[in-house]
């Protein structure tokens, strides 16, 4: 099913070169092969204008351009001038003096050397001052002279060299993200200061332990590490205080009551051993406690945050400017413009802007950005049309019945934030311990402080607090972050990026995968498979014939022509909706599409259907029939493979799509995945895995399209593949940014892994402690000790966990030896 | 030892000039990209810097004549 022609994959995007394609250039001196022309033309521009050392330094292919022809297309080019409009640049441009800021969102940033790219790029533009990109959120400003250069000139650059810039409106949930981000340093950088400065004081209390010292400089020390102290547990530990405090009134205990105990009760007893000068202060251990939890909180939180580009996702669905119709005139306007009742001609290849009602024209309209179905859908007048899908082959006129938040997009979005409200949550280990540790440690430090007070009332306070202190669950909450974050890292460099903390959890216990067909397990759009040549004229030649046709619809079947070279030139294109394409080269006629549609204009009968199933396009001239194209979405190489290997891992494979072709059995056979639903809603979708997780079954959900959010929010751990919608990668718990499916069985590997060694690490910090809490209750245990104690067991656990670095390519090495002995073998 | 008293204070006050240098480059946007910066030292054109006899590149076939 999957050819064996791609053997090279394109230098600038890395995905497959089409047989009989030639895009050829000089890259670092040699010569390079492209997949289209598109890529050419922005690896020509990235060369041109001497940035080619791009190549040198990236990391991660590019992104497929989104213009796949060599010139950017007028109609892009006529809206980009849309944003000159100082209106418009009121939203997103600051204009001081003579220069003026711009902020943008890029679309296509893989790795630090795009960032390079752009920069260097936008420099070289006559009138530009400065330009920034941010790796991070992907944002750019821009700094230029707006009477130099217009501002449309600087975003059809950026398409030159293959990626996409919007305009950046800040929403509400962005700058939350931005706050959010902002708090969280603020909060490192005041534990981090904080504790080197207790550290050295306490240095000095500890050499003075030894030496001796007098008590007016101990009682002066204390008093400072007190001062610099107080911040530390007042801003810094304030998100455990909150998040503990939350815990106890929903009765769900978490490491955070532990972490919050200990952190309160030994500053408190610092403070009441400063006032009345007795006791011990426990500052430096506070506060480096403190930091250390902070930094585990920051990955993660910053792990969250690298596909948190929420807000514009919605915004780059829906173009930005409109064809209105005014009296006789039409006019192009900014779709926010748009109001309820507006006519509105849509060419074909262009976004619908909002929903509405065909007045005039019939058309098809390319709804996969919604439903996932990849074949356009026929609409005719008085048909409803969706905001954000695609006209595809006649002009059509659509009277406005819905805008902005009232779209049927909006309320897909909807549907995900119910979904998400109704997630189950997942039973983390490290919370189920310490709830229970919890229990013991308070139980047994009342216990305590109850014994001595019978025995020695006097010594009942200071020991009770030195159990509290000693059982402080230092190493237990360094346990599980510090594993989450080594296997979180390695997952990230090959290719699978966590977003959530409880997906490692997750799929160390799932059981059921459930994937989206459509552009998941496929590559999401059309390709030729198969040429049946019907008389002697070679294949080769019926490709070109074909492919000059094709040239003139932006139908996604044609789409899978464009690729192919288009020597041939054909004119008199007509366009049958639905039926196939008509047009001239040289004297000849020729029809390609449905078979009973090409084979009317010639004098034979329609040749009969080759036995394979699929979807065949019948090449037709005026005498005979010439050829059968045959078309299918290809499914993805590594797919297979990666069924296989997680039906071997003990796991239930799925296929869920909207599909409902004879393609879906198909897919499934070649895969060997048994349970197949098709044909199905994204509401279905919901309950179909609402009802598996309802029957105990721990559900990965993978998908990519729009029609897979709700469900995406929905399943347990969700997973959205790299080149899926943002919106769905914002809502997944993970995202394949490698686009390989294999990622997905290393990741269960290494959170089974994972799970072992969290295990091994509450093991660890529980034993410590047990043997440290007899000791303490006695009374037989001085602070340097339990700073000790503390120590060793954190170092134990942290390197315990580093382990997860280190050894996961050894434990998966013969899996992927195993892989491409497959792959060679078919 | 005396001096500590002036000492520790002096270092308190230092520590809280830095807290705030630091609030206010977080509240700048200075810490909004911590990735591409460590990378950015990597992509400097210094090409044409580097001295010919202190390049470490294959000699071109010209140098092999010398």
């Amino acid at each position: 099913m999957t050819d064996n022609h791609s053997s090279k994959n394109c230098y600038h995007c890395g995905l497959p070169i089409p047989p009989g394609s030639n895009f050829t250039t000089i890259i670092n001196d040699e010569p390079r092969d492209m997949c289209c022309p598109g890529c050419l033309a922005v690896a020509e521009t990235i060369v041109n204008s001497g940035l080619d050392t791009y190549y040198k330094h990236r990391t991660e292919s590019a992104g497929s351009p989104e213009i796949r022809s060599k010139e950017l297309p007028e109609q892009l080019l006529q809206e980009l001038t849309l944003y000159n409009e100082p209106n418009i640049q009121k939203d997103f441009v600051i204009t001081k003096d003579n220069l003026s800021e711009a902020s943008l969102v890029i679309e296509g940033i893989t790795c630090a050397a795009c960032v390079w790219l752009l920069e260097h790029h936008i420099q070289g533009i006559p009138g530009v001052e400065k330009a920034h990109v941010n790796l991070t959120n992907h944002r750019a400003r821009i700094t230029w002279d707006k009477t130099v250069t217009p501002l449309s000139t600087l975003l059809s650059e950026i398409y030159r060299i293959g990626y996409q810039a919007h305009p950046y409106h800040p929403d509400k949930e962005e700058q939350l993200l931005e706050q959010e981000q902002k708090r969280a340093t603020r909060r490192l950088g005041i534990a981090g200061i904080g504790m080197m400065q207790t550290m050295m004081i306490a240095v000095a209390l500890y050499g003075g332990d030894i030496q001796g010292i007098e008590n007016r400089y101990v009682t002066f020390m204390r008093w400072a590490s007190l001062v610099i102290a107080s911040p530390v547990i007042f801003y810094a530990a304030r998100p455990f205080f909150l998040a503990a405090w939350r815990d106890l009134k929903t009765k769900h205990l978490t490491m955070d009551v532990p972490v919050s105990l200990a952190i309160g009760g030994a500053y408190l007893a610092s403070v009441w051993a400063t006032i009345t000068n007795s006791g011990e202060v426990y500052f430096d251990s506070v506060t480096m406690f403190t930091f250390f939890l902070l930094i585990g909180r920051f990955l993660e939180m910053k792990a969250r945050h690298r596909t948190g580009r929420a807000g514009n996702s919605l915004l780059n669905l829906l173009p930005a400017s409109a064809l209105k119709i005014v009296g006789n005139d039409e006019q192009l306007i900014p779709v926010k413009d748009l109001t309820v009742g507006d006519y509105v001609i849509i060419r074909p290849g262009h976004t619908i802007p909002a929903d509405g009602i065909i007045t005039a024209g019939n058309s098809s309209v390319d709804e996969s950005a919604l439903t996932g179905e990849y074949l356009p859908i026929r609409k005719q007048i008085d048909d409803k049309v969706v905001g954000g899908t695609i006209n595809v082959e006649n002009p059509i006129t659509i009277k406005i019945i819905q805008t902005g938040n009232e779209t049927q997009l909006s309320a897909i979005v909807r549907l995900l934030e119910r979904a998400q409200e109704e997630k189950p949550h997942v039973a983390k280990v490290a919370d189920k311990v310490a709830s229970y540790f919890v229990t013991a440690v308070l139980l047994t430090a009342i216990i305590v402080g109850f014994s001595w007070w019978l025995v020695e009332p006097s010594q009942a306070f200071w020991i009770t607090l030195s159990v509290l202190v000693v059982t402080c669950p230092c190493a237990l909450s360094l346990a599980t972050p510090t594993a989450l974050t080594a296997a979180t890292g390695t997952l990230r460099q090959n290719g699978l990026l966590i977003t959530r903390g409880h997906v490692l959890e997750s799929l160390a216990t799932a059981t059921h995968i459930v994937f989206d067909k459509t552009g998941t397990l496929t590559q999401g759009n059309l390709s030729l498979q198969q040429i049946v040549p019907l008389t002697d004229l070679s294949e080769s030649e019926c490709i070109k014939i074909a492919a000059a046709i094709e040239k003139h619809s932006e139908h996604p079947i044609a789409k899978a022509f464009h690729e192919k070279s288009a020597e041939l030139n054909a004119s008199n294109i007509h366009n049958e909706v639905g039926q196939g394409l008509e047009g001239s080269i040289g004297n000849q006629r020729y029809r390609i599409g449905k078979p009973d549609f090409s084979s009317q204009i010639c004098s034979q009968p329609q040749p009969p259907l080759p036995e394979i199933s699929g979807q065949w396009l019948l090449l037709c001239n005026e005498n005979s029939a010439l050829a059968w194209f045959r078309l299918n979405d290809q499914v993805r190489r590594e797919a297979q493979q990666t069924i296989k290997h997680l039906q071997q891992l003990g796991l239930t494979c799925e296929m869920l799509t909207g599909d409902n072709s004879s393609a879906v059995e198909e897919v499934a056979t070649f895969l060997g995945i048994n349970n197949t639903v098709s044909g199905v809603s994204p509401e279905q979708k919901l309950s179909h895995v609402k009802n598996l997780q309802e029957n105990g079954a721990q559900v990965v959900m993978v998908g990519d399209g729009i029609n897979d959010i709700p469900v995406l929010a929905g399943a347990q751990t969700s997973i959205a593949m790299g080149g899926a919608t943002d919106l769905a990668k914002t809502n997944a718990d993970g995202v394949l940014i490698s686009h390989d499916l294999l990622r997905l069985v290393d990741g269960i590997l290494l959170a089974r892994k994972t799970k072992r060694i969290i295990k091994q690490n509450l093991f660890w910090s529980l034993f410590y402690n047990l043997m440290a809490l007899p000791l303490a209750a006695f009374g037989f245990i001085a602070p340097y000790m339990a700073a000790l104690g503390m120590s060793a067991s954190s170092l134990v656990v942290v390197s315990n966990a580093m382990r997860l670095n280190r050894l996961k390519k050894r434990k998966l090495g013969p899996i992927k030896h195993q892989s491409e002995t497959l792959k060679t073998n078919p | 030892m005396d001096i500590i008293f002036l000492l520790i204070p002096i270092a308190i006050i230092l520590a809280s000039c830095a807290v705030w240098a630091f609030f206010w480059s977080v509240n700048n946007g200075q810490y909004d990209d911590l990735d591409s910066p460590a990378h950015s030292i990597l992509y400097d054109d210094d090409e044409a810097l580097i001295p010919d006899d202190a390049k470490v590149k294959k000699p071109s076939p010209k140098d092999k004549d010398d």
